[in-house]
């Protein structure tokens, strides 16, 4: 039977001293949608996501994956188990090629890098690359190039901090139509400014302020949540 | 060509270059560099911690003395045929790589090379408190009977080059090998970027204690082919001196080079020669060749190289 939630994650707190990162949010993913994380700066966002990739270690609350109980797992480990996690900040191997970079994703999960290294750069379009060291791409690329090493995961849950930070009009529509491809196989949790973005994609988004969900729903109903307005949306 | 065949051409003819400099060489260069050999697969596991994965060790003096002693004393204490004494001496540099690991690795950077060098320290003064076995700063010699393995005798000069050249040589393949697997490829990743590699599913832990006790292994085989090359087991191989050795070899040579150990440690070993054929003050001629590596070749001579001209030197 298949589950009916891919994740679920309740009562999730992480405090930095006195700082209430994440505050007691219960959250759920069906598998297959794209749901969208959205907030102000500061809401906690990359924290929270952080607590389910395993970067950051959760002081209380359970997260479940796939039925199986996560919480303690340390984060290489939920990688294999299908988390992949991009960086907000760009976290390539800058002084290995791009074929290099993905190769090790593919390495991880033991599947054939001849045949899929090119595949997964030429996903997002770097496939004339291979050879070039990463850092010598520019940050918009190198942000595709990160995409790229999470998709050759074959995540079933991949984690987008901010992906289209960076890039040019262009390249966010391509993203677009790469992300909403993902679908069903893979489930998408997107950290994103751009409300383009973000409205286009999403089947549900939730909303965090101060650590804690202020609202959650479909597009619709957050772009009319007189709350929301009042904290994000209202500019 | 392409680059696999590359890479093995230049490293069987290197290889081959060894093997007919034992015909033609003098004999001081002839011992000489069979001691090179020996050190220079020391500097190759040394070269798979640091500049293959990124771990900056003081300590490698520890895991050198493990495997000369190891052999050492199993032959002098125990009684044991050289042969077992010998794996002994490199499993014992490679346990206790992995030992250290275990503890040391829960530490990076800075305080990583710090608790490195204090468990060194704490090995060499280990071996002086029990003078009374290990004959301390003195040391001792095995005797040559008790260093031949089934007629195989180590005491001459062409054996001991010859021996010296096979250790070196399957150091070199085996080295040469696990840069170009997996694991190689990870340890270099570990190196470039730790956070990334985990979150690509590598625990980063495990990929540096297998590095470093296989960096044991290597620092223990040079020990224990050491003493029962040149016959002389002493406490002076366990200082800090033989833990920066190493470490000078491979940078003068080119971290992350399979040959720059070797490299480094044939000019380190004639530049002190030389200078010190020169001048008291050799030392200084060593410091200052140092500082002009660093200034304009921070790579080291295979590294400056691989930059400019030959990007598929592994």
């Amino acid at each position: 039977m298949a589950a009916v939630t891919l994740l679920d994650a309740r009562g999730l707190v992480r405090h930095f001293d006195g700082l209430k990162a994440v505050d007691g949010v219960d959250f759920d993913l069906a598998p297959g949608e794209v749901h969208a994380l959205i907030g102000p700066n500061g809401a906690g966002k990359t924290t929270f996501v952080g607590l389910l990739s395993g970067r950051v270690a959760a002081q209380a609350g359970t997260i479940r994956f796939a039925g199986e109980d996560i919480t303690r797992l340390p984060a290489h480990r939920r990688v294999r188990r299908g988390i992949a996690y991009t960086f907000q900040i760009t976290s390539v191997y800058a002084r290995l090629s791009l074929a290099e970079n993905v190769g090790l994703a593919v390495q991880s999960r033991g599947g054939d890098r001849r045949r899929e290294v090119p595949e997964a750069l030429a996903r997002v379009g770097l496939e004339g690359e291979a050879g070039t060291l990463a850092g010598r791409l520019s940050y918009g690329h190198q942000r595709l190039l990160e995409v790229a090493m999470g998709l050759a995961l074959h995540p079933r849950l991949l984690i987008l901090d901010e992906p289209t930070q960076g890039l040019a009009e262009g390249e966010i529509a391509a993203f677009k139509e790469l992300v909403a491809g993902l679908a069903p196989a893979t489930t998408v949790l997107l950290i994103e400014h751009n409300m383009d973005v973000v409205m286009d994609l999403a089947q549900r988004i939730t909303v965090l302020n101060f650590g804690k969900v202020l609202a959650r729903g479909s597009p619709q109903e957050i772009r009319a949540d007189r709350a929301v307005q009042a904290a994000y949306l209202g500019d | 060509m392409s680059d696999t065949g590359r890479i093995l051409s230049l490293h069987l003819a290197v290889l081959a270059a060894l093997l007919g400099l034992h015909f033609v060489a003098p004999p001081y260069h002839h011992a000489n560099l069979a001691r090179v050999m020996v050190l220079a697969v020391y500097a190759m596991g040394y070269n798979i911690a640091f500049g293959y994965t990124g771990l900056l060790s003081l300590g490698h003096a520890l895991f050198f003395a493990a495997g000369l002693y190891g052999t050492g004393l199993t032959i002098q204490l125990a009684g044991w045929p050289a042969g077992p004494a010998l794996i002994t001496g490199l499993l014992a540099g490679a346990a206790v790589a992995g030992g250290l690991g275990l503890l040391a690795l829960r530490t990076a950077g800075v305080s990583f090379m710090i608790v490195t060098l204090m468990f060194a320290q704490a090995g060499y003064l280990t071996i002086l408190y029990f003078t009374g076995y290990t004959r301390g700063e003195e040391g001792f010699v095995l005797p040559a009977a008790a260093r031949s393995i089934g007629g195989l005798d180590p005491t001459g000069e062409a054996a001991r080059y010859l021996l010296a050249l096979a250790l070196f040589a399957v150091a070199l393949a085996v080295n040469l090998g696990l840069v170009r697997s997996g694991l190689g490829r990870v340890m270099v990743a570990i190196r470039e970027n730790e956070e990334r590699s985990r979150m690509l599913g590598y625990d980063p832990f495990r990929v540096k204690l297998a590095a470093l006790a296989i960096s044991g292994l290597y620092a223990g085989a040079a020990g224990a082919a050491w003493g029962w090359l040149f016959g002389y087991v002493g406490a002076g191989f366990a200082t800090i001196q033989y833990s920066i050795l190493p470490l000078l070899y491979v940078l003068l040579g080119g971290a992350g080079t399979v040959l720059g150990p070797f490299l480094g440690a044939l000019a380190m070993f004639y530049l002190i020669d030389i200078a010190s054929g020169l001048t008291d003050a050799y030392l200084m001629v060593v410091g200052v060749a140092l500082v002009v590596l660093v200034l304009f070749a921070p790579k080291g001579i295979l590294g400056s190289l691989r930059e400019r001209w030959l990007r598929w030197l592994p």
